[in-house]
């Protein structure tokens, strides 16, 4: 379905900042901004791209890490004012667009071969 | 009071200022026409009459025709009156998005979309009658019991049953103004408004 030509409108005004293209699959580090009262910090958090989802700026893309032991994914919007910066580490090789069974695996089976794109 | 007439276009999501992302709903709000002023002389109240959304001469009664000439108008679909308009608005004249500022918070009606009919869980938040399992049976979704026995021997006016759902006028109070695009006639409200895309809806300010 084609967006209407207001929305489309509304959405144009939007920054979308020059990201790196990545896929799922792959392993990205984003750096993003922490506001802790009028503190600001960056902060980088590296995983799997699990998968991306939407279209325009109101597009997301879920990232998964595994933190002392404990799986972590963060959902980030792709317009958001809050992300500095991201860098594409490696590139997989997978056969689906959500790569969710990376959740149930561990270890080495949790592996992704990488891609030569 | 101010007001307008609008189209609800759809949904979608911007960030604010502080880099919240705020859900929002694109109206396209106006250019409104005023087609007729009610006064208390004449009408026996105070209102501002407005008209919104071009139509085809051809669909149009003669009569319809004539009302909307009058104010230098061309024929339209929807036609609301405003009551206690803040300030004076003379005949034929045409009202933007400008009478709104960002920031403010505004009412929006409009028809809720037809469910068809519904029973009491949808329609009402009943829970349904007891378990799925222990021996239950189609009584899952059931209203349960109506009223009692020999008295009053009735069920009483008003007991919340299965019906149509949806497809009534919907008031939504204190929907704050993120944005509005002049040059396009939008509004940017945040959240959802009652009613279906492309369905006409009726803005106020109320201060």
């Amino acid at each position: 379905m084609s967006k209407n030509a207001f929305i489309q409108y509304v959405e144009d005004q939007v920054a979308v900042k020059e990201l790196p293209t990545f896929k799922p699959g792959d392993t990205i580090t984003v750096t993003y901004k922490i506001i802790e009262g009028n503190k600001e910090r960056l902060q980088k958090f590296q995983g799997v791209v699990l998968q991306r989802v939407g279209s325009g700026p109101t597009a997301t893309f879920t990232v998964r890490k595994i933190s002392n032991n404990v799986g972590v994914e963060r959902i980030f919007p792709v317009s958001s004012p809050f992300i500095e910066e991201i860098e594409v580490n490696k590139l997989g090789r997978v056969r689906r667009a959500r790569i969710f069974y990376l959740r149930n695996l561990r270890g080495k089976k949790a592996r992704i071969k990488e891609a030569r794109r | 009071m101010s007001g307008l007439l609008g189209k609800k276009i759809g949904m979608t999501s911007i960030f604010d200022a502080n880099g919240k992302n705020l859900p929002v709903t694109v109206i396209e709000a106006g250019p409104c026409v005023v087609t007729q002023i009610r006064t208390i002389e004449k009408d026996g109240y105070e209102a501002v009459q407005m008209a919104f959304a071009d139509k085809k001469e051809k669909n149009t009664s003669k009569a319809l025709i004539g009302h909307f000439a009058k104010a230098g108008a061309t024929p339209k679909r929807k036609v609301a009156e405003f009551t206690r308009f803040e300030k004076k608005k003379s005949f034929g004249e045409i009202i933007t998005v400008e009478v709104f500022m960002e920031g403010e918070f505004i009412d929006v009606v409009g028809i809720s979309k037809g469910k068809g009919f519904q029973g009491v869980v949808k329609r009402h938040g009943f829970k349904g009658v007891g378990d799925a399992t222990h021996g239950q049976h189609n009584r899952l979704r059931a209203p349960g019991s109506v009223g009692a026995s020999s008295y009053p021997a009735r069920v009483f006016k008003g007991m919340r049953m299965a019906g149509r759902m949806g497809n009534d006028r919907v008031k939504l109070i204190n929907l704050q103004i993120i944005k509005i695009i002049p040059e396009k006639n939008l509004l940017l409200v945040k959240g959802a408004v009652p009613g279906p895309k492309n369905g006409f809806l009726k803005i106020e300010r109320w201060n």
